[in-house]
């Protein structure tokens, strides 16, 4: 018993000897939120309830009755999951003031056991998007852009530019997640990952991003885009923390179908020393165009790093995998197109005045409640779904997902273990760069090293690797095999202590600095 | 080859969603044109796949008991317009005005 203790150190033991307590710990993350409202990171604070649900847990641990290691522990929740009795917007005037009258499955489990839940985080309307840039409270910005190691890096143009027209984005579509896990405002955040949306903007914030295997965690209460690629989606800054949270969130619902049966044992991770018996596999075909000099060496390094440890590093192929974008493409705005049909104003969200038939209700509320980006998808998606085109588009992507499921399935059965991807094509973009290209543009773009592992429904993890030359995160991919996220986490973990990336620099934190910081800077709580 | 303006009335018909300007009509138009590269796969021989869990059959149907209700009250919360327990609609099986009747950007392609 002493010696686990020892393993997951910092934060849940400082709570559990009284040393912090969890009314501490909310109250200086709220405080936090409030000095770092520049970043737009959250789109609710529930500073009440939090505060609530900390003094509850403060009851527990004075009992010496905590409900579990997140007991107390201050997390947050992307806004397209539904949280009882708090506004759920998913960033669209669609849903602005809606108040969920239910907690998704995943949001349940973690007050269950005692989280406290600071708020929701800012997003891409409707989840749409890989930059955060698109949702009508506006966009994130990524807080590496106010760190130390970046202001070094960079060359202000002229004088009267400040950082002001400097700041990067934070990629998405869980851009707020990501921001206030890589800002401290919380210890650990849901975000969701339809064909990249965890894991990008866990490479741009310099965290810990994991999607799980598809059907391992329920979809219940997470507003659909994709049904058959949607999974809730993990971020923390340790890979220790991400397999505290799997642990938790993990297992079969009743309430979605789509979740295996079998039994989910929560694990710890080992402490892997030995690599020899690990076969990590390289897709060349992720060597995509675009793909940045920095992130390649980066990328090559990592390769090395395990061979030099003993472990087989092989060449592997993916053939299908430039299709897999196209694919994603259709397949996506199909089951859009099927999915915001709901809205239509009559049982919840924004209702249009329009009176004279509900065709005109529904057209008027949709065209006053959705934005381009989302419109066009529905329409593309329409086009895509009708009866000429059903074959031709709609079934072929269908087949062409079953070839690049089928890759993926021979490069494991060939023996390889685990692969080793950029997330990536380069570190994050300044905003006013990042929005001379439309959406659609960037996520056909942003999302090719990262959707296809959604395509096959395979659990995949971002690792922060090391700062760019911009002084920017950028990070590495790992896919493993299907429900094997403890190998994939162990392997993960390995990495993440030999490569020891560095902490951000914030003057917000330092600030706010004082005893429980440090267990907050110490980067985990499990 | 350009979507016609038949096709792409229909398509706000369907969607019950508009183009909005020249550039919803552009977005469509080049979405097309990036999903036409799928024709560059072949496909032969291979079956179309619905759901990644197809090996693990997680579809089931459960007994029928009623294990929750009574929600009512909760349910009609969100709701702008409602009389007692109805949700109100304006009146239907009146179809969208047509395309020259229609305040549409189409109008007039």
């Amino acid at each position: 018993a002493a010696l686990k203790d020892g393993l997951r150190s910092q934060v849940s033991a400082a709570l559990k000897e009284g040393r912090v307590t969890p009314t501490e710990l909310c109250q200086r993350c709220l405080a936090l939120i409030k000095s770092t409202k520049f970043l737009n990171a959250y789109i609710t604070v529930a500073e009440e309830t939090a505060l609530k649900q900390a003094e509850e847990s403060e009851e527990r641990y004075k009992r010496g009755q905590p409900l579990g290691i997140l007991d107390g522990i201050p997390i947050a929740v992307k806004d397209n999951f539904n949280t009882a009795g708090i506004e759920t917007t998913c960033a669209s005037n669609m849903l602005k003031g809606y108040i969920s009258p239910y907690n998704a499955t995943v949001v349940q489990k973690l007050l269950d056991q005692g989280a406290v839940l600071l708020g929701k985080t800012n997003l891409d309307e409707f989840a749409m998007g890989s930059g955060s840039t698109d949702g009508v409270f506006g966009p994130v910005r990524n807080p590496w852009s106010y760190s130390k190691q970046y202001k070094e890096k960079s060359v202000p143009k002229s004088h009267s530019e400040d950082e002001e027209s400097n700041w990067v984005i934070t990629g998405g579509s869980s851009g707020g997640s990501a921001a206030a896990v890589s800002s401290f405002t919380c210890f650990a955040a849901l975000g969701s990952d339809t064909g990249g949306s965890t894991r990008n903007p866990a490479a741009h914030c310099g965290v810990v991003g994991l999607k799980p295997t598809y059907g391992l965690i329920s979809r219940h209460g997470l507003i659909p885009l994709v049904n058959s690629m949607d999974v809730p989606g993990i971020l923390t800054r340790c890979v220790d923390d991400a397999a505290v949270l799997l642990g938790s969130l993990a297992g079969h619902d009743p309430k979605d179908s789509t979740t295996i049966q079998d039994d989910f044992k929560p694990f710890e991770l080992p402490n892997l020393t030995d690599v020899s018996k690990l076969s990590i596999g390289i897709p060349k075909e992720y060597h995509a165009p675009g793909l940045s000099s920095e992130i390649l060496a980066l990328w090559s390094k990592a390769a090395d790093l395990f061979k030099n440890a003993g472990a087989k590093v092989v060449e592997v192929s993916l053939p299908h995998t430039r299709y897999s974008i196209v694919c994603y493409h259709v397949l996506c705005t199909a089951e859009v197109a099927s999915n915001m049909a709901r809205f239509d104003g009559l049982e919840y969200g924004h209702r249009s005045d329009k009176k004279e038939s509900t065709e005109s209700m529904y057209a008027a509320t949709r065209r006053e409640g959705f934005n381009d980006v989302v419109r066009g998808r529905i329409l593309s998606g329409n086009y895509f779904l009708l009866k000429q085109n059903y074959e031709k588009y709609f079934v072929k992507a269908q087949k062409v997902r079953r070839l690049i499921v089928n890759d993926f399935v021979k490069v494991f059965r060939s023996g390889v273990d685990i692969l080793l991807t950029p997330t990536t094509l380069s570190d994050a973009a300044p905003y006013t760069e990042f929005i001379q290209e439309d959406n659609r543009t960037r996520s056909a773009q942003d999302d090719i090293l990262t959707q296809a592992a959604n395509m096959a429904g395979l659990p995949a993890i971002n690792v922060p690797t090391a700062l760019s030359e911009r002084g920017l995160p950028v990070g590495l991919q790992f896919i493993g095999r299907s429900f094997e996220e403890k190998q994939l986490l162990t392997v993960a973990k390995w990495f993440e202590k030999q490569i020891q990336f560095p902490m951000i620099q914030l003057e917000e934190v330092k600030r706010h600095d004082n005893g429980v910081f440090q267990h907050q800077k110490s980067a985990s709580f499990s | 080859q350009k979507v016609s303006v038949e096709v792409l009335d229909h398509l706000e018909h369907l969607a019950l969603v508009d183009f909005r300007d020249l550039e919803g009509v552009e977005r469509l138009q080049k979405a097309i044109q990036f999903a036409d590269q799928l024709h560059e796969v072949n496909t032969d021989g291979v079956e179309p796949m619905d759901s990644v869990l197809e090996d693990r059959w997680c579809l089931y149907l459960r007994a029928d008991d009623v294990t929750e209700g009574n929600c009512t009250k909760d349910l009609l919360e969100n709701a702008r317009e409602k009389v007692e327990e109805y949700f109100v609609a304006p009146p239907g099986n009146i179809p969208l005005l047509k395309l020259e009747e229609r305040d549409t950007f189409l109008q007039g392609s």
